[in-house]
């Protein structure tokens, strides 16, 4: 059974097509990777997901419910989470209050009641150290796992991560996809943007290739990524 | 001998400015938001209580514990239906649309009070004062500080120790991502606003207890409030206490030097503060 489905989404910016005719179902528990060159909509794609954005045409399926003009609220509330390209914690806030407040209000529970889980996540992800800092004094990778980590506290079904190995050293990055594949293990359906390929392919499953807002692949990552129009559209090598 | 009890009533009167201008400082530091009519707030809340005390018969001290809840209302149905509005990256329409309320709530007042001064009825309490050693001092001051001291603790206890201060706070730092995560920012600001008009009726019944109020006090009020707030820093709730206690100081200090120059003597130390400390003494980290 599919988690989430696309069925001819388009959206535009004016005379802009930044979505175009997109279509695409992701099974429970798979994970998903998004490649594009700048541009190609990656982000908007992900917007329109959480409902941050209204399709102008198609609809979108969560759980085989229909999405398409459901608010971004409760859309998280019904289990979709994300992280960041950039990461935009709450600065003047502790690493355990940024969780608690994803958590109480995407959870709609009490503070009491999401305690242990909050805790738990920051193991889970090795922030837990952390715990008690202003979220503004974090490192380039610890701000990185502050957005899974609060994502992750909203207990998503579906976790959408949006470039978030970028900037990292090669040692980082590692730490990273362990606590990615972490989160996947335990059967959370992710779709992830990212433009650091081998962090990508070393988690995913399945590849989308988006170029201008459209759909041009989807499958295995191997076959994918040998593929000719891939590799002429994505990395520009004339072949 | 004297200079010592001046300046023990200089900051006792800093506690009520202290309270005018904490819930300013409330809803400045969550929502941004700079309400001019904050004045006429606290004139309009003062107006209220002296309804329910001639109406009711009761202490003001009752009277304020029915108003309050009043007030949370009318807060959380302004901001939510009108100020709300007015909040964008422009920060134009927000100084207007207060202006306006200003205005409105002024005339307002004169239409159903008239412009005559009123005053909240004073009892044995309110005029009772205590000897310590050879300074005396009155009880109501004393109260009226020991309320803002509590408002200021109970402010920060709300904001660092509650799931709605987390809110706030969040709401505070970036109202899009909080709404990602299932905030409501529009019904947080509102409560924020009924939480400011809460406070705002507590320094409405000190300020009807102290003195005469009439329906144009309020931008004065509002000026006290903003120079307490700019001297403790933005955003500081104790900064916004110890402003309010540097403004009463110079103004009892140049009272005592001559009666003309309370007033002034409280801008005075103001500009002062602000050229020596252009962000205030405890500023924010950022912004």
């Amino acid at each position: 059974m599919s988690i989430l489905s696309l069925q001819s989404v388009s959206k535009s910016f004016g005379a802009l097509t930044v979505t175009n005719d997109a279509s695409f179902d992701v099974p429970q528990g798979q994970a998903l990777g998004i490649i594009g060159p700048n541009g190609a909509g990656k982000s908007t794609l992900f917007n329109l997901i959480t409902g941050n954005i209204r399709a102008d045409q198609g609809s979108i399926h969560f759980e085989g419910r229909d999405v398409t003009k459901v608010s971004a609220m409760e859309r998280c509330l019904t289990g979709i989470g994300r992280s960041f390209q950039i990461p935009q914690p709450f600065g003047k806030m502790t690493v355990y209050e940024n969780l608690l407040v994803a958590a109480t209000h995407g959870r709609n529970m009490s503070e009491a009641a999401v305690r242990d889980d909050c805790a738990e996540v920051l193991e889970r992800t090795e922030l837990i150290a952390q715990a008690n800092r202003p979220a503004g004094q974090l490192s380039l990778l610890e701000r990185k796992r502050l957005e899974l980590s609060r994502a992750m506290a909203t207990q998503p079904k579906l976790l959408l991560l949006d470039e978030i190995a970028g900037g990292l050293t090669e040692g980082e990055c590692q730490a990273l996809i362990r606590t990615i594949k972490d989160i996947h293990a335990q059967g959370v359906t992710i779709i992830w943007i990212e433009h650091v390929l081998h962090a990508l392919t070393s988690v995913v499953e399945r590849l989308l290739v988006l170029d201008f807002g459209k759909v041009i692949g989807l499958g295995d990552p191997e076959e994918i990524m040998a593929s000719r129009e891939v590799r002429e559209i994505y990395l520009g090598i004339d072949v | 001998m004297i200079w010592i009890d001046t300046i023990i009533q200089g900051i006792l009167l800093g506690g009520l400015y202290a309270l005018f201008a904490s819930g300013l400082s409330l809803v400045f530091g969550i929502m941004r938001l700079v309400n001019l009519a904050h004045g006429d707030l606290i004139v309009m809340g003062a107006y209220l209580i002296l309804v329910l005390v001639t109406l009711l018969g009761i202490s003001p001290f009752i009277a304020v514990l029915i108003a309050m809840p009043l007030m949370f209302v009318f807060g959380y149905v302004l901001q939510k239906h009108l100020l709300n509005r007015t909040l964008g990256d422009d920060i134009l329409p927000p100084l207007l649309v207060t202006f306006g309320l200003s205005i409105a709530l002024q005339n307002a007042l004169l239409e159903g009070f008239s412009a005559d001064s009123q005053r909240l009825p004073t009892n044995a309490l309110t005029t009772a004062s205590l000897d310590i050693g050879p300074i005396t001092l009155g009880v109501m001051p004393l109260l009226t500080f020991g309320s803002a001291v509590l408002v200021i603790v109970g402010l920060n206890q709300l904001f660092y120790r509650t799931e709605l201060g987390r809110a706030f706070r969040a709401t505070s730092d970036d109202a899009i991502t909080a709404s990602l995560m299932g905030i409501k920012p529009a019904n947080i600001f509102a409560t924020a606003t009924g939480i400011a008009l809460v406070i705002v009726t507590i320094a409405a019944l000190y300020l009807g207890l102290r003195a005469n109020f009439d329906p144009n006090i309020g931008p004065a009020r509002l000026i006290y409030a903003f120079e307490a707030v700019i001297i403790g820093g933005l955003g500081s709730l104790w900064g916004t206490l110890l402003g309010g206690v540097i403004i009463g100081v110079a103004q009892t200090l140049g009272a005592a030097i001559n009666p003309e120059w309370q007033i002034l003597s409280g801008h005075i130390a103001f500009l002062l503060v602000l050229l020596i400390r252009p962000r205030g003494l405890f500023p924010r980290a950022s912004d």
